[in-house]
């Protein structure tokens, strides 16, 4: 004879029938104790039953649904610029979580190879594993043809890297940026299931629907007339991306700490770390 | 009998004529699968501390609507009475227009009886209130103030649970305020010391809460006298910016033009200036 586990409020009226039918089959000694633990039962019954004999609901007792997000949001903001014979890619340093900071030292560009890097901003854990995967298939493309990917390969990889978690996503937003094979500045963005385009700047993460327009105007030359369309140099296209962080630290509280560039030439790949405010 | 017309149902307040139509909008959104814009949360740190002579407030300046700073520089720290002050988190209209409120029947209430307000006054108002409502005005206050007992602080909730304690902070970076507090309060602090507790405490907020950030306001209040320092710390200065984002006139584009002559007369001119920050 078993106790409901919640305490008694479940005991059923009907089993004490059945306590009954217990006590004639068992031994002597335990039939007593259980004759004595049949009337406890029918005493909590009787404070579980209302005036009418029904049953008091005290509270829920049943199956309760939890939900279990296998996503977490850790904010970052991801911009990358294509130029004459440049590339750039951007990201701030913030790893954050609901309303708290993970770490103020998180950069979100990763070096693929000596001219291609990838930005990642979104769900950390995803962008990590997805980094992983990218530098093995790198590794395993050098071994199998001799060469390195170019921007554009390691784009098409990706692509098809992603679709094939078409059903459960990495919850990343990607950009790369890169030298083209004629040495020329080439940006790639992504969605979270693989779409992508080649693009001369995009902006990614939690600030991008602040940066874009503010990118849209001063790159592309978008709702302006009468202005001179020259190409962005290398100087500009920093001063610009800096200016541009600095704005978007002002009202995104996910963006913020400090702003790392990687400056993309064929010499190589550049450095460059610039303090953001750290509220 | 002044103080009978303060008790009597005010027609003024809250109307919900608009609650059967919201409704009827809010279904018609959803409909197109968008969402209605939500009432903008002031994320915040505030805190309060009793010292030697008064009570020191405190306060951020952000206020966010989701993750997107809404004003960098905004007044969390209400006036209520002469000598009392309140700080608001959680919905910026509520602990506005409830301090507001809270203010105005203060001061009828201090004519009537003729004396000073006292700040235990001031809790009981705002806690009948604020538990009429059911927690459905979302208003968390820490009230503070100087009055004929001497220096008196409380926490208040917007169920309507109030706290009379020496040290109290509310918010969403209440929790990095209070490991302050918890570390260096001490009972009877001198007025710089307790200037520098509340403002590090407020820092510790901005820094690592993210609904927290720009100025810390201070208000200290003593028995004959008010110190509303606005801002009190800049802790975080806008970056400067290098390039030049001015447009030469002709930049955009004007289709047509058609200009209407009215002939008016000016009888008075005043400006206001803009926050510009």
């Amino acid at each position: 004879m078993t106790l409901p586990a919640d305490g008694g409020t479940s005991f059923r009226s009907d089993a004490s029938a059945q306590e009954t039918q217990d006590l004639s089959t068992s031994g002597g000694h335990i039939a007593v104790i259980q004759r004595v633990l049949v009337r406890q039962l029918k005493m909590i019954s009787a404070q579980a039953c209302g005036a009418n004999g029904k049953m008091k609901d005290y509270h829920y007792s049943g199956p309760v649904e939890h939900k279990f997000s296998p996503y977490a949001f850790n904010g970052g903001t991801v911009l990358a610029v294509a130029g004459e014979d440049f590339a750039l890619v951007a990201s701030d340093t913030r790893l954050s979580e609901g309303y708290s900071i993970h770490s103020r030292d998180s950069p979100k560009c990763y070096k693929l190879t000596d001219t291609t890097v990838i930005g990642c901003s979104g769900f950390h854990g995803d962008c990590l594993t997805l980094t992983k995967i990218i530098e093995a298939r790198l590794k395993m493309y050098k071994h199998s043809n001799n060469k390195s990917m170019t921007s554009g390969a390691i784009a098409a990889m990706l692509s098809t890297i992603l679709y094939g978690r078409r059903f459960f996503p990495y919850y990343v937003y990607n950009i790369i940026g890169g030298l083209d094979e004629e040495g020329r500045g080439a940006v790639y963005s992504f969605d979270p299931v693989g779409s992508y385009q080649r693009d001369t700047y995009k902006a990614g993460g939690s600030a991008s629907a602040m940066l874009q327009p503010l990118l849209d105007n001063q790159i592309g030359f978008k709702n302006m007339e009468n202005v001179e369309q020259v190409p962005l140099s290398q100087e500009k296209a920093v001063q610009l991306v800096k200016d541009v962080f600095i704005s978007a630290a002002e009202r995104d509280v996910y963006t913020g700490d400090a702003l790392k560039i990687c400056i993309i030439t064929k010499e190589g790949i550049r450095e460059e770390i610039v303090p953001l405010r750290k509220d | 009998m002044a103080t009978v017309s303060v008790c009597q149902y005010h027609r003024g307040g809250f109307s919900f004529e608009n609650c059967k139509r919201n409704a009827l909008l809010e279904a018609d959104i959803n409909k197109l699968g968008l969402s209605s814009p939500a009432a903008r949360k002031t994320g915040t740190t505030i805190c309060g501390l009793v010292y030697k002579d008064g009570v020191v407030l405190g306060a951020d300046t952000r206020a966010t609507e989701g993750m997107v700073v809404a004003d960098k520089n905004c007044s969390k720290i209400h006036y209520i009475s002469p000598n009392v002050y309140c700080c608001g988190a959680g919905t910026a209209a509520d602990t506005e227009m409830t301090t507001q409120i809270i203010s105005s029947n203060l001061e009828l209430h201090s004519l009537s009886t003729g004396r000073p307000p006292r700040v235990a006054t001031a809790n009981r108002m705002l806690k009948q209130m604020l538990f009429r409502y059911q927690g459905y005005i979302g208003a968390a206050l820490v009230l503070g103030g100087v009055d004929c007992n001497g220096p008196h602080l409380y926490s208040i909730y917007p169920h309507g649970s109030t706290d009379k304690l020496p040290y109290v902070t509310m918010g969403s970076g209440s929790l990095a305020a209070m490991a302050v507090f918890e570390d260096r309060y001490r009972p009877n602090m001198e007025e710089e010391e307790a200037k520098r507790l509340v403002r590090d405490a407020i820092a510790a907020g901005i820094f690592n809460d993210l609904g927290s950030g720009s100025n810390i306001d201070l208000c200290v209040i003593t028995k004959g006298k008010v110190d509303y320092l606005r801002p009190h710390d800049m802790a975080n200065k806008k970056g400067v910016r290098t390039g030049n984002y001015r447009y030469k006139h002709g930049t955009t584009g004007v289709l047509t033009k058609t200009v209407t002559p009215l002939n008016l007369e000016v009888v008075e001119e005043s400006v206001q200036t803009m926050d510009t920050s």
